[in-house]
Protein backbone atom coordinates (compact mmCIF):
# COMPACT_ATOMS: atom_id res chain seq x y z
CA UNK A 1 0.00 0.00 0.00
CA UNK A 2 1.31 3.31 -1.27
CA UNK A 3 -0.23 6.52 0.26
CA UNK A 4 -0.02 9.74 -1.90
CA UNK A 5 -0.59 13.42 -1.20
CA UNK A 6 -1.85 16.29 -3.32
CA UNK A 7 -2.03 19.59 -2.25
CA UNK A 8 -3.76 22.25 -3.22
CA UNK A 9 -5.12 26.04 -1.90
CA UNK A 10 -7.88 27.91 -1.54
CA UNK A 11 -8.97 30.91 -0.52
CA UNK A 12 -12.36 32.22 0.66
CA UNK A 13 -14.00 33.88 3.54
CA UNK A 14 -16.84 32.71 6.38
CA UNK A 15 -18.11 33.83 9.51
CA UNK A 16 -19.26 31.26 12.66
CA UNK A 17 -22.91 31.95 13.66
CA UNK A 18 -25.39 29.92 15.32
CA UNK A 19 -29.22 31.23 14.48
CA UNK A 20 -30.04 29.24 17.54
CA UNK A 21 -27.56 30.96 19.92
CA UNK A 22 -28.51 34.54 21.43
CA UNK A 23 -26.14 37.52 19.70
CA UNK A 24 -24.42 37.47 23.04
CA UNK A 25 -24.09 33.07 23.09
CA UNK A 26 -22.32 33.83 19.79
CA UNK A 27 -20.19 36.19 20.55
CA UNK A 28 -18.71 34.47 23.84
CA UNK A 29 -18.07 31.10 21.77
CA UNK A 30 -17.60 32.76 18.37
CA UNK A 31 -15.40 35.89 19.66
CA UNK A 32 -14.28 37.46 16.42
CA UNK A 33 -15.10 35.08 14.25
CA UNK A 34 -18.61 35.98 14.69
CA UNK A 35 -18.72 39.21 12.68
CA UNK A 36 -21.47 38.64 10.27
CA UNK A 37 -19.21 40.46 7.38
CA UNK A 38 -17.31 37.35 7.49
CA UNK A 39 -12.69 37.48 7.37
CA UNK A 40 -11.26 35.22 5.00
CA UNK A 41 -8.13 32.82 4.86
CA UNK A 42 -5.66 31.04 2.58
CA UNK A 43 -6.72 27.70 3.00
CA UNK A 44 -4.20 24.53 1.79
CA UNK A 45 -6.40 21.50 1.49
CA UNK A 46 -4.11 18.30 1.21
CA UNK A 47 -5.87 15.32 -0.26
CA UNK A 48 -4.26 11.89 0.55
CA UNK A 49 -5.09 8.88 -1.54
CA UNK A 50 -4.04 4.96 -1.09
CA UNK A 51 -3.24 2.14 -3.17
CA UNK A 52 -1.27 -0.42 -4.53
CA UNK A 53 1.09 0.34 -7.51
CA UNK A 54 0.04 0.04 -10.73
CA UNK A 55 3.05 -2.33 -12.26
CA UNK A 56 2.35 -0.86 -15.68
CA UNK A 57 2.07 2.81 -14.83
CA UNK A 58 4.33 2.80 -11.77
CA UNK A 59 1.34 5.31 -10.43
CA UNK A 60 -1.01 4.75 -7.31
CA UNK A 61 -3.37 7.02 -8.96
CA UNK A 62 -3.30 9.27 -12.21
CA UNK A 63 -2.35 12.50 -11.05
CA UNK A 64 -3.94 14.52 -13.61
CA UNK A 65 -7.43 12.99 -12.95
CA UNK A 66 -6.61 13.44 -8.97
CA UNK A 67 -6.22 17.31 -9.98
CA UNK A 68 -9.16 17.14 -11.97
CA UNK A 69 -11.34 16.00 -9.62
CA UNK A 70 -10.08 18.17 -7.07
CA UNK A 71 -10.59 20.80 -8.78
CA UNK A 72 -14.67 20.37 -10.18
CA UNK A 73 -15.68 18.84 -6.71
CA UNK A 74 -13.85 21.43 -4.47
CA UNK A 75 -11.81 23.97 -5.98
CA UNK A 76 -14.13 25.24 -7.95
CA UNK A 77 -16.84 25.28 -5.54
CA UNK A 78 -15.10 27.04 -2.76
CA UNK A 79 -11.74 29.42 -3.84
CA UNK A 80 -13.28 33.10 -3.60
CA UNK A 81 -16.17 32.04 -2.34
CA UNK A 82 -18.28 33.42 1.35
CA UNK A 83 -18.15 29.49 2.27
CA UNK A 84 -21.62 30.62 4.49
CA UNK A 85 -23.31 32.63 1.31
CA UNK A 86 -22.09 30.70 -1.95
CA UNK A 87 -21.52 26.84 -0.25
CA UNK A 88 -24.85 24.67 -0.03
CA UNK A 89 -23.46 22.53 2.42
CA UNK A 90 -22.72 25.34 4.78
CA UNK A 91 -26.37 26.73 4.95
CA UNK A 92 -27.03 24.55 7.45
CA UNK A 93 -23.11 23.29 8.78
CA UNK A 94 -21.31 26.37 10.43
CA UNK A 95 -17.76 26.58 7.87
CA UNK A 96 -15.14 25.81 10.46
CA UNK A 97 -12.45 24.20 9.53
CA UNK A 98 -13.73 21.05 10.57
CA UNK A 99 -16.58 20.92 8.94
CA UNK A 100 -15.00 21.96 6.00
CA UNK A 101 -12.68 18.44 6.43
CA UNK A 102 -15.88 16.39 6.53
CA UNK A 103 -17.71 18.17 3.64
CA UNK A 104 -14.96 18.33 1.11
CA UNK A 105 -14.36 14.29 1.91
CA UNK A 106 -18.33 14.19 1.01
CA UNK A 107 -17.52 15.96 -1.76
CA UNK A 108 -14.57 13.98 -3.54
CA UNK A 109 -15.14 10.32 -1.92
CA UNK A 110 -18.17 9.58 -4.07
CA UNK A 111 -16.13 11.12 -7.09
CA UNK A 112 -13.22 9.48 -6.59
CA UNK A 113 -13.19 6.31 -9.05
CA UNK A 114 -9.00 6.35 -9.92
CA UNK A 115 -8.18 5.46 -6.00
CA UNK A 116 -9.46 4.85 -2.22
CA UNK A 117 -9.62 8.28 -0.38
CA UNK A 118 -7.51 8.04 2.80
CA UNK A 119 -7.29 11.37 4.16
CA UNK A 120 -8.65 15.19 4.13
CA UNK A 121 -6.31 17.70 5.80
CA UNK A 122 -7.22 21.34 5.88
CA UNK A 123 -4.89 24.07 7.24
CA UNK A 124 -6.98 27.13 7.87
CA UNK A 125 -3.71 29.21 9.10
CA UNK A 126 0.08 27.40 9.19
CA UNK A 127 -0.75 27.04 12.88
CA UNK A 128 -4.14 25.33 12.79
CA UNK A 129 -5.33 22.30 10.64
CA UNK A 130 -7.37 19.47 10.72
CA UNK A 131 -7.96 15.76 9.70
CA UNK A 132 -10.63 13.67 8.54
CA UNK A 133 -10.38 9.72 8.15
CA UNK A 134 -13.89 9.54 7.12
CA UNK A 135 -17.08 8.08 9.04
CA UNK A 136 -15.59 4.93 10.49
CA UNK B 1 -17.78 11.06 12.51
CA UNK B 2 -14.92 11.88 14.13
CA UNK B 3 -12.53 14.55 13.22
CA UNK B 4 -8.79 15.40 14.42
CA UNK B 5 -7.73 18.89 15.37
CA UNK B 6 -3.98 20.36 15.14
CA UNK B 7 -3.03 23.80 16.61
CA UNK B 8 0.97 24.67 16.75
CA UNK B 9 1.96 26.96 19.73
CA UNK B 10 5.90 28.26 19.92
CA UNK B 11 8.01 28.88 22.69
CA UNK B 12 12.14 29.02 23.37
CA UNK B 13 13.81 27.86 25.81
CA UNK B 14 17.35 26.48 26.56
CA UNK B 15 18.91 23.48 27.96
CA UNK B 16 21.88 21.29 28.31
CA UNK B 17 21.79 17.36 27.87
CA UNK B 18 23.60 15.75 30.64
CA UNK B 19 23.22 12.95 32.92
CA UNK B 20 25.27 12.65 36.59
CA UNK B 21 24.82 8.69 35.83
CA UNK B 22 27.53 9.39 33.08
CA UNK B 23 30.82 10.15 33.38
CA UNK B 24 32.37 13.92 31.94
CA UNK B 25 33.67 11.70 29.27
CA UNK B 26 30.83 9.48 28.37
CA UNK B 27 28.35 12.45 28.98
CA UNK B 28 30.12 14.02 26.12
CA UNK B 29 30.36 11.32 23.88
CA UNK B 30 26.76 10.65 24.51
CA UNK B 31 25.24 14.31 23.53
CA UNK B 32 28.25 15.74 22.02
CA UNK B 33 27.65 19.68 21.83
CA UNK B 34 24.49 19.53 23.39
CA UNK B 35 26.87 18.52 26.58
CA UNK B 36 27.91 22.10 26.74
CA UNK B 37 27.65 22.87 30.62
CA UNK B 38 26.09 26.76 29.25
CA UNK B 39 23.53 25.40 27.54
CA UNK B 40 21.79 26.52 24.42
CA UNK B 41 18.81 27.05 23.03
CA UNK B 42 15.79 26.43 21.00
CA UNK B 43 12.93 27.69 19.25
CA UNK B 44 10.14 24.39 19.84
CA UNK B 45 7.29 23.99 18.16
CA UNK B 46 4.44 22.06 19.49
CA UNK B 47 1.75 20.79 17.75
CA UNK B 48 -1.04 19.59 19.95
CA UNK B 49 -3.67 17.31 18.10
CA UNK B 50 -7.26 16.29 19.88
CA UNK B 51 -9.67 14.69 18.47
CA UNK B 52 -13.83 14.08 18.80
CA UNK B 53 -16.61 14.35 17.41
CA UNK B 54 -17.90 17.55 15.78
CA UNK B 55 -20.65 19.74 17.90
CA UNK B 56 -23.46 20.21 15.49
CA UNK B 57 -24.10 23.57 17.52
CA UNK B 58 -20.74 24.81 17.28
CA UNK B 59 -19.16 22.79 14.33
CA UNK B 60 -16.17 22.23 16.70
CA UNK B 61 -14.20 19.51 18.10
CA UNK B 62 -13.27 22.23 20.88
CA UNK B 63 -13.37 25.80 21.03
CA UNK B 64 -9.86 26.88 20.31
CA UNK B 65 -9.76 29.85 23.21
CA UNK B 66 -10.21 26.65 25.81
CA UNK B 67 -7.15 25.36 24.00
CA UNK B 68 -5.19 28.02 23.63
CA UNK B 69 -6.06 28.79 27.69
CA UNK B 70 -4.86 25.81 28.68
CA UNK B 71 -1.85 25.06 26.70
CA UNK B 72 -0.63 28.69 27.47
CA UNK B 73 -1.38 28.11 31.07
CA UNK B 74 -0.43 24.73 32.02
CA UNK B 75 3.12 24.73 28.65
CA UNK B 76 3.74 27.97 27.38
CA UNK B 77 4.04 29.86 30.76
CA UNK B 78 6.13 27.00 32.23
CA UNK B 79 8.30 26.44 29.65
CA UNK B 80 8.80 29.61 27.21
CA UNK B 81 11.79 31.58 27.89
CA UNK B 82 13.17 28.92 30.80
CA UNK B 83 16.19 27.08 31.46
CA UNK B 84 14.61 23.36 31.10
CA UNK B 85 17.02 21.62 33.30
CA UNK B 86 15.94 24.47 36.36
CA UNK B 87 12.32 22.76 36.42
CA UNK B 88 11.57 20.12 38.74
CA UNK B 89 10.83 17.91 35.97
CA UNK B 90 14.10 18.08 34.80
CA UNK B 91 16.51 17.95 38.09
CA UNK B 92 16.68 14.06 37.62
CA UNK B 93 15.43 13.69 34.25
CA UNK B 94 17.36 14.83 30.61
CA UNK B 95 15.58 17.31 29.23
CA UNK B 96 15.74 15.69 25.68
CA UNK B 97 12.83 16.70 23.31
CA UNK B 98 11.92 13.03 24.04
CA UNK B 99 11.10 13.52 27.43
CA UNK B 100 9.79 16.95 27.10
CA UNK B 101 7.23 15.81 24.40
CA UNK B 102 6.39 13.26 27.31
CA UNK B 103 6.06 15.47 29.97
CA UNK B 104 3.65 17.93 27.30
CA UNK B 105 1.52 15.14 26.75
CA UNK B 106 1.65 14.31 30.19
CA UNK B 107 0.28 17.28 31.62
CA UNK B 108 -2.13 17.98 28.80
CA UNK B 109 -3.87 14.52 29.39
CA UNK B 110 -4.03 15.50 32.84
CA UNK B 111 -5.22 19.32 32.17
CA UNK B 112 -7.46 19.36 28.94
CA UNK B 113 -10.59 17.91 29.29
CA UNK B 114 -12.77 19.20 26.86
CA UNK B 115 -11.55 17.17 23.91
CA UNK B 116 -9.83 13.85 23.63
CA UNK B 117 -5.98 14.05 23.39
CA UNK B 118 -4.29 12.43 20.33
CA UNK B 119 -0.93 13.30 20.07
CA UNK B 120 1.64 15.81 21.23
CA UNK B 121 4.50 16.36 18.35
CA UNK B 122 7.77 19.18 18.83
CA UNK B 123 9.89 20.04 16.76
CA UNK B 124 13.09 20.87 17.93
CA UNK B 125 14.64 22.38 14.95
CA UNK B 126 13.82 22.31 10.78
CA UNK B 127 15.34 19.02 10.67
CA UNK B 128 13.81 16.93 14.00
CA UNK B 129 10.81 16.31 15.58
CA UNK B 130 9.26 13.96 18.24
CA UNK B 131 6.00 12.47 18.66
CA UNK B 132 4.09 11.24 21.60
CA UNK B 133 0.58 9.50 21.63
CA UNK B 134 0.76 8.24 25.08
Amino acid sequence: MVYLTRKAEFSASHYYHNPEFTPEENQRIFGKCNNPNGHGHNYTLEVTVKGEVDPRSGFVVDLKKLKEVMHSEVLDALDHRFLNKEVPEFATRIPTTENLAITIWQRLEPKLKVAKLHRIRVYETPDLFVDFFGEA
Amino acid sequence: MKVHLTRRYLFSASHRLHSDEMSAAENRETYGKCNNPYGHGHNYSVEVTVSGAVDPQTGMVCNLGDLDECVGREILERYDHQNLNTLPEFTDTVPTTENLCQQIYDILRREFRVAHLERVRIEETMMNSFEYAG
